[in-house]
């Protein structure tokens, strides 16, 4: 079929073919011969290469340009699809999120097409018009000759003798010694991408008198608001009213302080709550309580994630994360799951006009457990 | 061919530019000519390229709105569920390339299918790998760069997850940071630096941002070059058959066949991810709301190439936990938050190396396996799977518990078994499995194939006609390998009682008891003849019997 290609050396120079255009086989009917295989017919062997009939790749070149054509349409449409809805307009705009759906489902849709009507169009072409054959390529021996390796081997070595590096140690080693001070140099670069822990991590802004607001609010909570409230739990904030932050309160504070209030039959204490807060101390963690009500981090000492979920019958607090999971009953000591530690608890009380307030910070650090958690 | 034939004029002329430049012809004609060979498994490398390439570009497109900035902002833009809403600038610019860039929506979905489609190509393009042994010398050093690219293409995935501030995407950013916290001695040291202080602090996604779209891309970069590059001068493995040998490499040369077929495929990953995220939703951030330390819905799922890590933080107990002077050991979170990692990275760049030390085989290997003929490797391949599985369905044991209505603890410790019992059991059927497989092969090799034609013979016994394989199945079944370790020859004491002194000191032995199990069952093909009907000893079903 080269020969049908117009761009051989015997062809005059005006007859040469421009990239793009195309050929002028179409016409030139050439049953694949019962002989093609002595003939040559690619640039590989003969013997390796097995044309398609004309027939097929006729019918190919249909196919093929069908899907090309498709994957133009599909094309244009993605184009159109794509002016179909504004940003933000009275009418439908990719601002509502229906219409930002239909928007996506157009845009993908079209693009899917064109893409794939190219990918058919392109397997189509390579199945049924381009020759089928494999060709047999060596592998590489790997390992060099023994004569190159030592070759090589002994111009590098003479190279390094004549450099005088391998006679010279003090050269050497002094160089060496230049060398590691800057190797270190980058990493206390990054010294000031953060400040040292410190204790940092063992407080929060809890102190003794502070209001609590319900999560999300601005609203103090009074002992009663427990009584009501259909899931014997509230969660809550310090009382803090940053003026920076559109809460009133930064997330890291809110990180490591928010609480879950909890409130439950004073029969249903068990023995842990008679235990001290903390070694040694002679507060125990019943005192920190108030009529029932008991308020523990909300922060899981596992890894971190709010341990939101409470079921009011068994008192239990279950992390979505990992589901450790912790009785509210018994210090929130850990019941199951992978958490190390029980969660901290926070001192209350009420103050004179009857609201919730702290009763100072936390008997450990909140949040996941670390190394030095335990150490003052 | 007597004519030489020649490009067309304007083609000429660049390949003259070039060519008086860089001299290129010669080189130039040897990789047109670079063969690949056919088969579906090779694919799957490609389409990790394909969704890489995706990635990329869509990444670049993506950056054009997206603000790594966590300032909090009330948001007050076109989506109006979220109007009046404190949130992060990145949550807020990624509603704008929600709902206010035409097609920001999809390349969002595309970015993000495509993240997964890579990360799943990746996994399956590994195990292909494996259980065909193409990691074997000399490809190893491509395998561990392939372990490299899967490892980073998981950080890079959970900080690319992490960018929107979103409220799954920070829970991910505070498991990472609890599990930093729990390294020994170090850990609230790593934390405050990576994080500019406390969490969240307000510097995390500035700087995931920054390793996301230049420091892991430009390494990962980096690595896809260098593994495509030592597959283009190694050539590819090859799947045994006619014609195929450990000399030559036989497929489709580069140009043309292999350049329009791959170019082809290229479009069809494309339509596919964008298919998918034209019709099927994932991560809609505007539905889950921003990022507050606080608050929490149950039943999230992380990204899949992430679910085994989640469901090993569920599974291990805190049991294990313990103190020295007052400071925790966190096995609860180290051995499953990095350990996991560990042993899952460690085990397979190091396997190589480990079966190599086994066998003793220093040999290199071009044609693949067919993984029934390593059954040890296969067995062992299928028991990680199995590992692997349960973690990760271990990970969305929640779901599980709900979606069949039993209890939530039960279903962890039903998981806790699995782990261990699940991989045991899978070794030991597949390794049947392949020993099985490896019996029919040697049947069909000596008697042909069952045709399903039933024939009566003259006593009036029936019996079904073997007919004689292709010549092709017949090179396959005969290419079959004999496994040996060079541990078991030095096992024999030489002529005069002398026992090999390497043997005898513990690591020898260790190493020839592994030789042992390696090696022990296998189905000899020895003296088979293709189509003879029998073959010469039928007790030959040890591996010991080669070892004389
Ligand atoms: C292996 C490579 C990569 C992976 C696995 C990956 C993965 C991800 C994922 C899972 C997301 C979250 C998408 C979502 O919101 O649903 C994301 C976001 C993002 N990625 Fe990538 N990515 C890769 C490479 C890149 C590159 C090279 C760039 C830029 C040059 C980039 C730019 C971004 C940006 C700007 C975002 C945040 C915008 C948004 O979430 O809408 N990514 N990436
Ligand atoms: S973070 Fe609570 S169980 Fe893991």
């Amino acid at each position: 079929m080269t020969e049908n290609n117009n761009n051989d050396n015997t062809g005059d120079g005006a007859n040469q073919r421009v990239v793009g255009t195309p050929t002028d086989t179409a016409d030139v009917v050439t049953e694949v011969p019962a002989g093609a295989e002595s003939e040559h017919n690619g640039p590989y062997l003969a013997s390796e290469t097995h044309p398609r009939g004309e027939e097929q790749q006729r019918r190919g070149e249909k196919i093929a340009s069908l899907w090309f054509i498709l994957a133009f349409l599909g094309g244009i449409g993605f184009i159109v699809s794509y002016f179909l809805f504004p940003p933000t307009a009275e009418g439908p705009a990719i601002a509502d999120p229906q219409i930002s759906q239909y928007s996506n489902m157009l845009l993908g849709g079209t693009l899917t097409v064109a893409l794939f009507g190219i990918g058919a169009g392109m397997t189509v072409w390579a199945r049924n018009i381009m020759p089928h054959y494999e060709v047999a390529s060596p592998y590489d021996e790997m390992p060099s000759k023994e004569e190159e390796k030592s070759s090589f081997s002994d111009f590098f070595m003479k190279s390094a003798d004549e450099s005088g590096i391998t006679k010279r140690p003090l050269m050497r080693r002094t160089l060496i010694a230049a060398m590691l001070p800057l190797g270190i140099a980058p990493i206390v670069l990054l010294r000031d991408t953060g400040p040292v822990p410190g204790d940092l991590m063992k407080h929060t802004r809890w102190a003794d008198g502070m209001r609590m607001y319900v999560e999300g609010t601005h609203r103090y909570i009074r002992a009663e608001d427990l009584e009501n409230d259909p899931y014997g739990m509230i969660s809550a904030l310090p009382a803090l009213n940053d003026e920076e932050y559109p809460h009133g309160i930064s997330l890291n504070d809110q990180a490591k302080s928010v609480i879950l209030l909890i409130k439950m039959p004073e029969d249903d204490w068990k023995d842990g709550m008679d235990s001290p807060v903390r070694e040694g101390s002679d507060e125990t963690h019943l005192n920190w309580t108030h009529q029932g009500i008991v308020a523990y981090s909300k922060i899981c000492t596992h890894v971190g994630c709010p341990a939101a979920l409470y079921e009011r019958t068994t008192h239990r607090i279950l992390c979505p994360c990992h589901q450790s999971t912790f009785d509210a009953a018994d210090a929130a000591k850990v019941v199951f799951g992978p958490a190390h530690r029980a969660l901290p608890q926070l001192p209350i009380g009420v103050d004179d006009e009857g609201y919730l307030v702290a009763r100072g910070d936390f008997n450990e650090p909140t949040g996941p457990t670390f190394w030095e958690y335990a150490k003052d | 061919m007597s004519k030489t034939t020649q490009a067309p004029k304007a083609l000429r002329g660049v390949g003259n530019f070039i060519d008086d430049r860089f001299h290129l012809a010669k080189t130039g004609e040897k990789n047109l000519r670079k063969v690949f060979p056919n088969h579906w498994s090779f694919m799957l490398g490609e389409i990790a390229l394909y969704s890489f390439i995706i990635l990329l570009v869509t990444g670049v497109f993506l950056t054009l709105w997206f603000k790594p900035s966590m300032v909090e902002v009330v948001y007050d833009g076109s989506y109006e569920r979220l109007q009046g809403v404190p949130m992060s600038e990145a949550f807020a610019s990624t509603l704008y390339i929600d709902f206010d860039v035409r097609g920001g929506f999809l390349v969002r979905q595309i970015h993000h299918w495509a993240a997964l489609i890579f990360l799943a190509s990746l996994v399956v393009h590994m195990l292909r790998n494996f259980f065909t042994g193409a990691f074997r010398k000399p490809r190893e050093l491509n395998w561990i760069i392939g372990v490299l690219i899967f490892a980073l293409a998981i950080v890079e995935g959970l900080f690319g997850y992490s960018l929107p501030d979103d409220l799954p995407s920070g829970m991910g950013v505070r498991i990472l940071q609890g599990v930093m916290l729990s390294i020994p001695l170090v850990g609230s040291y790593i934390s405050m630096f990576l994080f500019g202080g406390e969490f969240p602090g307000e510097d995390i996604i500035t700087r995931l941002y920054m390793l996301h779209v230049l420091l892991i891309p430009a390494i990962l970069l980096a690595l896809i070059v260098a593994h495509v590059f030592i597959v283009w001068i190694q050539k590819h493995t090859q799947y045994p058959g006619q014609g195929r040998s450990e000399k030559a490499v036989v497929g489709t040369p580069m140009f043309p066949g292999f350049a329009v077929k791959a170019g082809g495929f290229f479009f069809f990953t494309f339509a596919v991810i964008a298919g998918l995220s034209a019709f099927v939703q994932i991560n809609p951030i505007h539905l889950f709301g921003p990022f507050t330390p606080t608050s929490i819905t149950s039943g999230l799922q992380p990204d899949w190439y992430m679910g085994f890590l989640e469901g090993s933080l569920r599974l291990f107990p805190n049991t294990l936990d313990f103190q020295i002077f007052g400071y925790p050991i966190l096995t609860s979170v180290l051995v499953p938050g990095l350990g996991a990692m560990g042993l899952l990275f460690g085990a397979l760049g190091a396997w190589p190396f480990i079966e190599q030390w086994i066998t003793g085989d220093k040999a290199a290997k071009n044609m693949a396996d067919r993984p029934r003929n390593a059954p040890v490797r296969t067995a062992l391949g299928v028991a990680g799977i199995t590992v692997y599985g349960v973690l990760w369905l271990a990970g969305s044991n929640d779901v599980l518990s709900e979606t069949f209505s039993i209890s939530l603890y039960l279903t962890t410790y039903i998981f806790r078994v699995l782990v261990f019992v699940g991989p045991v059991v899978a070794f030991i059927v597949t390794k049947r499995i392949c020993l099985g497989l490896q019996r029919r092969d040697r049947e069909t090799l000596e008697h042909g194939y069952e045709s399903g034609t039933v024939q009566q013979l003259p006593s009036g016994e029936f019996i079904e006609v073997h007919k004689e394989s292709s010549e092709d199945t017949v090179a396959v079944l005969e290419s079959k390998p004999v496994i040996t370790s060079t541990a078991l020859e030095e096992d024999a004491t030489d002529e005069k009682g002398v026992e090999n002194p390497a043997a005898r000191k513990p690591m020898g032995k260790f190493r020839r008891a592994l030789a042992h199990w390696y090696t022990k069952d296998n189905v000899s093909f020895d003296g088979v003849q293709a189509h003879t009907g029998h073959h010469l000893h039928h007790s030959a079903d040890h591996g010991d019997d080669k070892a004389h």
